[in-house]
């Protein structure tokens, strides 16, 4: 079969494409947002006539999938880790219901918060939600992994997550494809309660989820994912997870590594593994890429038994990705450093595009609460977040998809006035609508900017759910009409706009404020797409 | 063969070329290849690194170890120095002279040059200005390519031969144009090296 160069995360597209998908499901979310692109660009995907979209959220994505699964039809649905914190709900009681066709959820983390507001673990709600996990090492396992999980999901009737950090979604190898599966036809599940999770269905269903564990480790222990490499040093042994197993590994490229090791990518862990390591070795080392999990259920609360090192008892940093050299430090191997960054080198941070939409909106507002004490303003989650460094300085919080509404509505309700709150069109549509909701039924004074770029600007320019759509939407909810404002977020329109931003600061209920123009990103690319289109013709 | 390579610059400047074209290459030679790359939030103006390693034997990690890169190849000058604790003592610096600068306190640019030209292998040109006279200012990521590839243990044929197969969609313009800046590249880099 045919050898290609992939990314971590086109890796999973191709598998899934090529294990019999009939829809994947996902919001775009870093590190995760190119699995679903590979497939939306796949002819191939087309031709098979694969559901590919962009979902709300992530919690409709997921929605969506367990509805596809429910149908007797594969089918994937992926999401950044923060992403799963919105899709929990479903995530958790999907477990419960079961799946009917074969699903994977995947879990794209990101350790040391490259581009995220934090490091979680998607490994610990996946125990939480009692589901299995799969945690590939390189592209080719990825691959791999992702055919596998759609058999243990139908066979065992459960989602499947697969996790991956950034430097695995994000580095590209080579991956040697399998043949493909046809997609299933629909057959709906045998028992038609199994997803009608009523608490006397429920509580028969938990069960039936409790006792899924036995057969899941037993396949955890014999699938090959897991290995245990024979070592005859057994002063030490060595258990890694997920790519922490290639930093070690990267230790020993020229020599064999004299300690016994597990390698883990499947979980529930297996025990009869972890067993045989322990009772070889003096002591053990945890090396995973991510929360402690391993380390913490091996020590327990008293830590009585065998001495266990990681980033728990400190050999290993507590937070931050492992690279190589954290792997050597700990192993007590010669660490290696080239020479020190000269003291002239000034950090670049990432910053808004020259031309960006959102610098003139910032600069309006800002010239407006300019007369105000400062602190004010609620933002959200994409490229305007970047409002909150200099030389704008204009935004008090970044929380979670959604938070700059609701804030700014609490902050008003205790009393502070104005309470501005700033969220994208894509964020607003993701998590936005609901909390406005909540603003024209309490009739709050607040001023809410919904900065339409007409993209997901952040991840790379994809479509935005209210393209076109915002001003209907708004006024649905309620928004009176005469203070639903358009601006022209240009350098000309300044004074104009001013104006209105101050006329609806002083509002006493909600207003909502629209400036638009097009992200600079991608205003080339859909004229060069329009002007196609229109030769076609 | 082990190549361990730094690409480094800012974001939308072009490194993720580089890494195809050296890629591509390697790949047809039959090597292996791991490539890390930063997407997402740091591509907006922010510095950004590849990690590319090429061996003959499998690569386990996607980051390449602190100190043991046989390469930095910077299409930023400040952006090159980002990245000397991965640089191994024997190790080249291939960087672009020509600052990008889109932030206020940009250090005086003759320091910049100056410590590059402290580390002890080291191609500082002025790429911006090949390019244009090899035709488009584009091309400055292929002429920094081409001062490295006398340093890249692949042969010159098979960088040709990949930026033919990755160009040739857009066109026999687009791929002369970066042949072209490829040989003043590499012209350059022969001539510093003697």
């Amino acid at each position: 079969m045919q050898k290609l160069v992939l990314l971590g995360d086109e890796a999973i597209a191709q598998a899934a494409i090529d294990a019999g998908i009939s829809g994947i499901y996902a919001y775009p979310g870093t590190p995760s947002t190119e699995i679903t692109e590979y497939v939306q660009h796949s002819k191939e995907a087309k031709q098979k006539g694969i559901r590919s979209n962009w979902s709300s959220n992530e919690k409709t994505a997921y929605e969506s999938a367990l509805g596809m699964s429910y149908t007797g039809k594969r089918t994937m649905v992926c999401m950044k880790h923060v992403g799963l914190n919105v899709a929990a709900d479903a995530f958790v009681n999907s477990a419960i219901t079961g799946a009917n066709g074969g699903m994977i959820v995947v879990a794209a983390d990101d350790p040391s918060m490259h581009s995220s507001q934090n490091e979680q673990d998607s490994r610990i709600l996946s125990k939480f939600a009692f589901i299995p996990v799969l945690e590939p090492v390189n592209q080719q396992e990825v691959y791999d992994m992702v055919h596998y999980g759609f058999d243990i999901s139908e066979k065992y009737k459960i989602p499947v997550m697969l996790r991956i950090t950034t430097r695995l979604a994000h580095s590209r190898a080579g991956v040697q494809r399998k043949d493909s599966r046809e997609q299933n036809e629909i057959s709906l599940p045998k028992n038609l309660t199994q997803f009608v999770l009523l608490p006397a269905i429920a509580r028969k269903q938990y069960k039936v989820l409790l006792e899924k564990q036995v057969p899941l480790e037993a396949e955890s222990e014999t699938s090959g994912f897991n290995k245990y490499f024979e070592g005859e040093n057994k002063k030490l042994g060595i258990i890694a997870s997920g790519i922490g197993y290639n930093y070690l590994m990267e230790n020993y490229v020229d020599s064999k590594c004299s300690h016994p090791v597990l390698k883990i990518s499947q979980y529930p862990l297996p025990h009869k593994l972890i067993q045989k390591i322990a009772k070889e070795c003096d002591e053990l080392l945890i090396l995973e890429e991510g929360f402690p999990l391993i380390e913490e259920m091996l020590k327990g609360y008293l830590n009585v038994g065998l001495k266990i090192q990681g980033r728990l008892s400190g050999e290993v940093p507590r937070d931050g990705e492992l690279n190589p050299n954290i792997v050597a430090r700990s192993l007590g191997l010669t660490d290696t450093i080239g020479n020190p960054i000269p003291s002239l080198v000034t950090p670049r941070p990432p910053s808004l595009c020259a031309g960006c939409p959102h610098i003139d909106s910032y600069l309006d507002l800002n010239a407006v609460l300019a007369e105000y004490t400062p602190g004010r303003v609620f933002a959200d989650i994409g490229c305007y977040t970047l409002g909150a460094l200099p030389p704008y300085n204009s935004v008090n919080s970044c929380v979670d998809m959604g938070a700059s509404i609701t804030m700014a509505k609490g902050a008003s309700d205790a009393g502070l006035r104005p309470a501005v709150a700033v969220i994208g069109d894509s964020t607003f549509t993701h998590s936005g609508i609901t909390g406005l909701l909540d603003c024209v039924n309490d009739k709050t004074p607040v001023t809410i900017f919904i900065l339409d770029n007409a993209t997901t600007g952040m991840t790379g320019g994809q479509t935005s759910a209210a393209m076109g759509r915002l001003e209907d939407i708004v006024k649905g909810l309620g928004v009176e009409e005469e203070h639903i404002n358009i601006l022209n977020p240009m350098r000309r329109y300044h004074e104009e706009n001013m104006k209105v931003i101050q006329d609806e600061l002083n509002y006493e209920g909600v207003s909502v404020i629209i400036p638009r123009r097009e992200c600079i990103q991608t205003i080339g690319k859909h004229k060069k797409e329009a002007k196609a289109k229109e030769e076609a013709k | 063969m082990k190549k361990d390579i730094i690409l480094a610059g800012v974001g939308g400047q072009g490194i993720l070329s580089i890494a195809t074209v050296i890629g591509v290459a390697a790949v047809n030679l039959g090597l292996h290849l791991k490539q890390a790359e930063v997407h997402g939030m740091s591509q907006r103006g922010g510095d950004v690194q590849s990690h590319l390693r090429l061996s003959d034997k499998e690569v386990m990690s996607d980051l390449i170890p602190f100190g043991k890169a046989d390469m930095i190849i910077s299409v930023e000058p400040m952006e090159s120095l980002r990245y000397l604790p991965y640089l191994s003592k024997e190790g080249w610096i291939i960087a672009n002279s020509k600052p990008f600068i889109n932030f206020s306190n940009y250090p005086p640019i003759e320091n910049v040059i100056n410590e590059i030209k402290a580390q002890h292998h080291n191609v500082v040109l002025d790429a911006d200005k090949i390019a244009r006279e090899s035709g488009s200012l584009r091309s400055a990521n292929m002429v920094i390519l081409g001062a490295a590839s006398p340093f890249l243990d692949i042969a010159f044929e098979n960088l040709e031969e990949s930026i033919r197969f990755i160009f040739g969609k857009k066109g026999e313009d687009i791929v002369n144009v970066n042949l072209k800046a490829l040989n003043a590249g590499r012209d350059f880099a022969v001539d510093v090296v003697k």
